[in-house]
């Protein structure tokens, strides 16, 4: 296996186990090159990449622009805010003027769902998913498996838990999909209106019991409350939610085993997790961003390199 | 025309090689003092590893750094060819070093013009030489020449050296593959 499935990278939905597993050792190469004094390698040095960012991003911009810039590529940063959308522009006029540039790539994070494959069937040029709604975020997913799996050796029959605002979130689709593809046993849990209709026909179990998740599973992925999607109440105070789902030290102590805590990011401490179950030594979540340049670079450096013959 | 596949040296004769190569590279940096060893991936390494175990041995020096040294991410044929990456592995800075760059063939140059450019992110070297196995005389696409050699030979472009070693095809010796 030498080269991806795919164009794109859409979504784990539409990635292989061998593409997964190509995706790791590659960005295995990378973590290595990261932490080299001198930390840049020239392989994409006359590759250029836009990102366009129509949703506000910290750390997947950054992460991106930062592993686009290690691998020497050219970068190009759009967001909404600011520019021509607002006049009312279409996405496709949008990049089809930034693609005139001769642009080779695009990092694109979008609002709708299925944004990227639409933009992958309308442009020509190679389209990284970086989030599109509630849909997926693959690269999250990504470096999510690729730090359990350095902490655990394996995916395999290990039980992850995601836990917390499983409806509006992109995370927890891609992760389901990308952690069952690695042979991991999944379990949703959050309070029933923030859970999907018919989730369960994704293969996951669904808890919506905090303390017999955490009982049950190896790691613990705790999502973030995306008050910012939520147009009505899905629960009477955040307070509430804290006491229900919130995971804090006694807690995690209070279990007979030692989990792993993972978070997407960005925490809201005192809401899904408290500073020191954020900051304890189960907490791999400084390492997930590490590890997130890391796999972002082998997915740009893969696609990039992708021989067309 | 000679038969292909063709033994062009076997596990004596590269023994014999290896053991001489060890000999020149002491004549020129006798205790290993302020030089390191790299060895480049993929086939490389092999060739490296044990001209380092065999000085450490002759020169009673335990302490001489050896690392391996990918060169994927620097290659100029990116993107006409699917290249996988494998393992860098060098956990000393070469700033000020004499550095013994080993590969086993040397053909167009293109490789070892990477893996100047790839060790420079662990510093800035005193000086670079590069020893090989084979040296395809007359193929060079650019202006590098090794300082050490095992065996020089002609061939032409079609014409493919492929090298075994024990630790991978389980008997060292050097084929000269004719590809038709």
């Amino acid at each position: 296996m030498t080269r991806l499935s795919t164009k794109h990278l859409l979504g784990i939905k539409d990635i292989t186990v061998d593409d997964i597993e190509l995706i790791f050792s590659t960005a295995e190469n990378f973590k290595e090159v990261i932490n080299r004094p001198i930390k840049k390698v020239p392989s994409l040095r006359d590759i250029t990449i836009a990102n366009l960012f129509f949703e506000n991003s910290t750390r997947t911009k950054l992460s991106f622009e930062l592993a686009e810039k290690r691998l020497s590529a050219d970068v190009i940063n759009f967001s909404a805010s600011g520019s021509s959308v607002k006049k009312g522009e279409t996405l496709i006029d949008t990049v089809n003027n930034i693609l005139a540039m001769k642009v080779d790539m695009v990092v694109m994070r979008h609002a709708n769902p299925g944004a990227a494959l639409f933009l992958s069937k309308h442009v020509d040029a190679k389209i990284i998913n970086a989030g599109d709604g509630a849909h997926e975020h693959p690269t999250q997913a990504l470096l999510d498996a690729f730090s359990i799996r350095e902490k655990l050796g394996s995916l395999k029959g290990k039980k992850v838990a995601i836990i917390g605002d499983i409806l509006h979130s992109r995370v927890a689709l891609s992760n389901i999909l990308c952690m069952k593809k690695l042979g991991a046993e999944v379990m949703v849990c959050g309070p029933t209106t923030l859970m999907p209709k018919h989730i369960s026909e994704l293969g996951v179990e669904v808890e919506f019991d905090l303390r017999k998740a955490l009982e049950w599973c190896d790691v613990a992925n705790m999502l973030r409350i995306q008050l910012e999607r939520q147009e009505i109440k899905y629960f009477p105070t955040l307070r509430e939610y804290t006491m229900q789902y919130g995971l804090d030290k006694k807690l995690l102590d209070s279990l007979n085993k030692k989990i792993l805590i993972l978070h997407p990011g960005p925490i809201n401490r005192g809401v899904e997790i408290t500073s020191d179950v954020a900051d304890s030594d189960q907490s791999i979540i400084l390492e997930q961003v590490e590890n997130g340049v890391a796999v972002r670079m082998a997915v740009l450096y893969l696609l990039a390199g992708r021989s067309e013959n | 025309m000679s038969p292909s596949p063709r033994i062009i040296l076997d596990e004596k004769q590269l023994d014999i090689i290896i053991h001489r190569l060890c000999r020149q590279l002491i004549e020129t940096h006798y205790q290993f003092q302020n030089s390191v060893i790299i060895g480049l991936q993929p086939r490389g390494v092999y060739l490296a590893r044990r001209i380092h175990k065999q000085l450490s041995e002759i020169t009673g020096n335990k302490h001489i750094p050896y690392g391996d040294l990918d060169v994927t991410f620097y290659r100029d044929d990116f993107r006409k060819r699917d290249l996988v990456p494998n393992k860098t592995n060098i956990d000393f800075i070469i700033e000020d070093k004499n550095v013994v760059l080993i590969d086993d063939v040397l053909f167009t140059g293109r490789t070892i013009r990477a893996g100047l450019d790839a060790m420079m992110a662990f510093g800035r070297p005193a000086d670079v030489e590069l020893v090989v196995l084979i040296d395809r005389r007359f193929s060079r696409n650019l202006p590098i020449q090794a300082k050490y050699i095992g065996r020089t030979i002609d061939s032409v472009a079609s014409e493919k050296v492929k090298v075994d070693w024990k630790e991978t095809e389980s008997e060292d010796r050097v084929w000269l593959l004719t590809n038709d």
